[in-house]
């Protein structure tokens, strides 16, 4: 697996989820800098990490959506190459338009930050087909922009497909429906505010995230 | 020109920032304070005969969410 991870000014997460590749696939990513305007050749997984991409200015997400990287990750998005949006990632997927609805503010504008328990609603997907279906896990999150929303015809939208990827089984951040991770229509684009790539090793106090690493090295070697 | 753009949350989206200021001017002693929603306020300063739809544009593609956001063009004549 060929995997690029793409690193924003203020990104914080990216050494993270390199890491947590490279301990899966054993193999490194690439980091990607966002005034890049091309992914490296033959890139079959892109990582959009975590942090405070251009210190969250204008709204989370909405600088770094823009940026000349953003453009070649959808190009690639849209010729199936699976992308992951975790946390600020997933801002970032929302306002680049690769993945419908908003992040707002956390419903009690606190900053979340703790092990919360989600039930994986779809084990048919690319990145949680090595989980079963309504499997509870335990993954860390820390946002404080990670409730999201969208119009009740888009969330009834994405129940009826089975888009709703993961959602929390505790109170999190007030988001519609409890809604934690969702897919874009192909099923290839994945974003989500819990950090998997913070559980892939007994010493992190969880395993949880690595299944989802070990189900995308499946797929894309597939 | 001067062109300010207002941006404001829709109507029905929850605004956790507009109900903590209310809280706190509650808990200052202001009461009658039926409801409070924050928004942001943008100042542009443009070339002249930059059209409306270009101002409209930029509103679309960055300025606004428009998911949950509204946004509102007022061009200040005499600035």
């Amino acid at each position: 697996m060929k995997s690029a991870v793409i690193v924003f000014p203020g990104s914080n997460c990216d050494r993270d989820l390199a890491v947590a590749l490279e301990l899966v696939t054993g193999r490194k990513p690439a980091m990607v800098w966002h005034k890049d305007s091309e992914l490296p050749e033959g890139t079959d997984f892109i990582g959009v990490p975590g942090g405070f991409s251009y210190g969250d200015y204008l709204r989370s997400g909405a600088m770094a959506a823009r940026s000349p990287i953003m453009r070649a990750v959808k190009d690639a998005a849209a010729r199936g190459v699976p992308v992951i949006g975790i946390c600020n990632g997933f801002q970032v997927l929302t306002e680049a338009g690769m993945l419908p609805g908003a992040l707002m503010r956390n419903a009690r504008l606190s900053f979340v930050c703790k092990p919360v328990k989600l039930r994986v609603e779809n084990s048919q997907s690319l990145f949680t087909s090595q989980y079963e279906a309504g499997e509870t896990i335990t993954v860390p999150v820390a946002h404080h922009d990670g409730n999201y929303q969208a119009d009740p015809e888009t969330l009834d939208r994405l129940e009826a497909e089975g888009r709703v990827a993961l959602r929390y089984l505790e109170e999190c951040n007030g988001s519609a429906r409890d809604i934690a991770g969702i897919l874009n229509n192909e099923g290839n684009v994945l974003g989500l505010m819990p950090h998997p790539e913070r559980v892939v090793e007994a010493a992190h106090g969880g395993t949880d995230g690595r299944r989802l690493f070990e189900g995308l090295l499946e797929t894309v070697a597939a | 020109m001067k062109t300010r753009v207002f941006i404001t949350l829709k109507p029905g989206v929850l605004d956790p920032q507009g109900k903590a200021i209310h809280h706190a001017l509650e808990g200052l002693g202001f009461s009658g304070v039926n409801d409070v929603r924050a928004g942001k306020l943008i100042e542009l300063d443009l070339a002249d005969g930059t059209s409306d739809g270009e101002i409209e544009d930029m509103c679309r593609r960055l300025l606004a969410n428009t998911v949950i956001e509204n946004f509102r063009i007022e061009r200040m004549e005499n600035a």
